[in-house]
């Protein structure tokens, strides 16, 4: 029995936090340690962190801020974005990271996924895929949604679980953002074909969203960001309607 | 005055659990010294990642027989707990023995690894003092099964060893490091065990 969780996310740009729609359109929404320790204090079941434009800057993730962030943190703390080898593994999780999220780097070369499942064990890796619903097919982005691949959701989620992904974060990038809801067929369909917990990300708006997204799916976590940093929904609010409507929750 | 040592045996990450006894005021050394790990009053033995390995990184530094002969406070969590048992079915690797029972890898139909809080059913184990019924955080393909040395259960399709203890030596599979209040107030039930 184990329940499902509400996880905060905060995508980080310069050091700051911010929140684009369909993954542009950067707004600020405060400072991360602040978000992050009042995150912790509030209910949130799980925290994670995006460095947005490390890919694209072909750079590794902030760690001092991530230090910072790890320290007054007691919930599980994940961090994604540029993290291209097992020494960057290796290095955020002497920061105090719990797990990290990769995407980009699978995508460019999958064996990363083995590599660090064999290294640190699979709790230790989330894969995180950006997908958009184009001529029928779920289509995956790399580099923070700007490149399209060749690739499609459901095969790309059977295979990194296969090479040993713990945990599979789905963003749709058709609803991020929109606050019209989750990507509800997708994730279902996500939830039947692999067999490692599923955080939905992309779409929450409202309460009423989240009950849809795990009553109509068997996702284990669901995500977001600005309906949590500009306080459109208390994590607390939140967890007593999911209560009411039967779903366990912390 | 308490002095927690961390035994670092390489296998996987330590910072974290750093980070929670700070939080409590309490200083930490990371060590695989035994004169150090011994003059601690209490010991926290830590592991992620996969058994075989871990084991193997315990046998490179010796400390493997010597855990076994620690008197004060020692709290394996997560894969620590599970190498203080008999035997894991991950591998197989066999544990250290201090724990009367097996490992065994969850259900094939079961979302694997377990990720998430989950409700804790405790005993009487001062450990537990003042918790009854909260959820902690879990990560987990392997679980120790139900034996007398159990003193809090949790499930997941069936039910399994949440924290297990004999005498000095006890084992939680959920992170205290990382379970909020809940799990600060387990660690300090931890830290007034002598």
């Amino acid at each position: 029995m184990i329940s499902k969780r509400i996880i905060p996310c905060l995508d980080i740009k310069d050091g700051r936090t911010v929140k684009g729609i369909n993954f542009v359109d950067l707004k600020d929404a405060g400072d991360p340690v602040a978000l992050a320790s009042s995150y912790s204090k509030r209910g949130a079941d799980e925290l994670v962190f995006l460095d947005i434009s490390a890919t694209e800057e072909g750079r590794g993730a902030f760690e001092p801020l991530i230090y910072e962030v790890a320290k007054t943190l007691s919930i599980p703390f994940t961090v994604g974005g540029g993290i291209r080898s097992t020494d960057k593994v290796s290095s955020l999780l002497q920061k105090g990271v719990d797990k990290v999220a990769i995407n980009s780097s699978a995508v460019k070369r999958p064996e990363l996924v083995s590599e660090i499942a064999n290294k640190f064990g699979s709790q230790c890796l989330v894969v995180a895929i950006d997908a958009k619903f184009i001529d029928g097919t779920w289509r995956v982005h790399t580099v923070g949604g700007k490149q399209s691949e060749a690739l499609e959701l459901f095969s790309w989620a059977e295979e990194v679980t296969n090479r040993g992904a713990g945990e599979l974060l789905f963003t749709s990038m058709d609803h991020d953002g929109t606050k019209a809801g989750f990507a509800i067929e997708a994730l279902a369909e996500l939830s039947s074909r692999v067999n490692i917990p599923i955080i939905a990300s992309g779409g929450a708006g409202t309460k009423e969203h989240f009950s849809e997204v795990f009553l109509k799916s068997n996702v284990d976590a669901a995500l977001a960001a600005s309906v949590f940093h500009f306080s459109e929904i208390e994590i607390a609010d939140l967890k007593d309607y999911l209560r009411s409507k039967n779903i366990l929750v912390r | 005055m308490k002095q927690v040592a961390i035994i670092d045996y390489g296998a996987g990450n330590v910072q974290s659990v750093r980070f929670a006894f700070e939080r409590l005021g309490v200083k930490t050394v990371v060590t695989s010294d035994s004169s150090e790990i011994q003059s601690a009053t209490h010991v926290i033995f830590p592991g992620v990642g996969h058994a075989k390995a871990a084991k193997s990184h315990l046998i490179q530094t010796g400390l493997i027989d010597f855990i076994k002969t620690l008197n004060q406070p020692v709290l394996g969590i997560c894969l620590g707990m599970q190498l203080l048992c008999k035997q894991t079915e991950e591998g197989p690797t066999e544990g250290l023995q201090i724990f009367d029972t097996n490992v065994a890898k969850f259900n094939v139909n079961l979302k694997v690894p377990a990720v998430g809080w989950a409700p804790v059913k405790p005993n009487n184990h001062p450990l537990f003092e003042r918790l009854h019924n909260e959820q902690f955080y879990f990560v987990h393909s392997y679980y120790a099964q139900v034996s007398e040395q159990t003193i809090a259960l949790a499930d997941y399709a069936i039910p399994y060893s949440a924290a297990l203890a004999n005498n000095n030596f006890i084992g939680v599979q959920f992170h205290p490091e990382r379970s909020g209040e809940a799990g600060e107030q387990l660690l300090n039930n931890f830290l007034k065990l002598s």
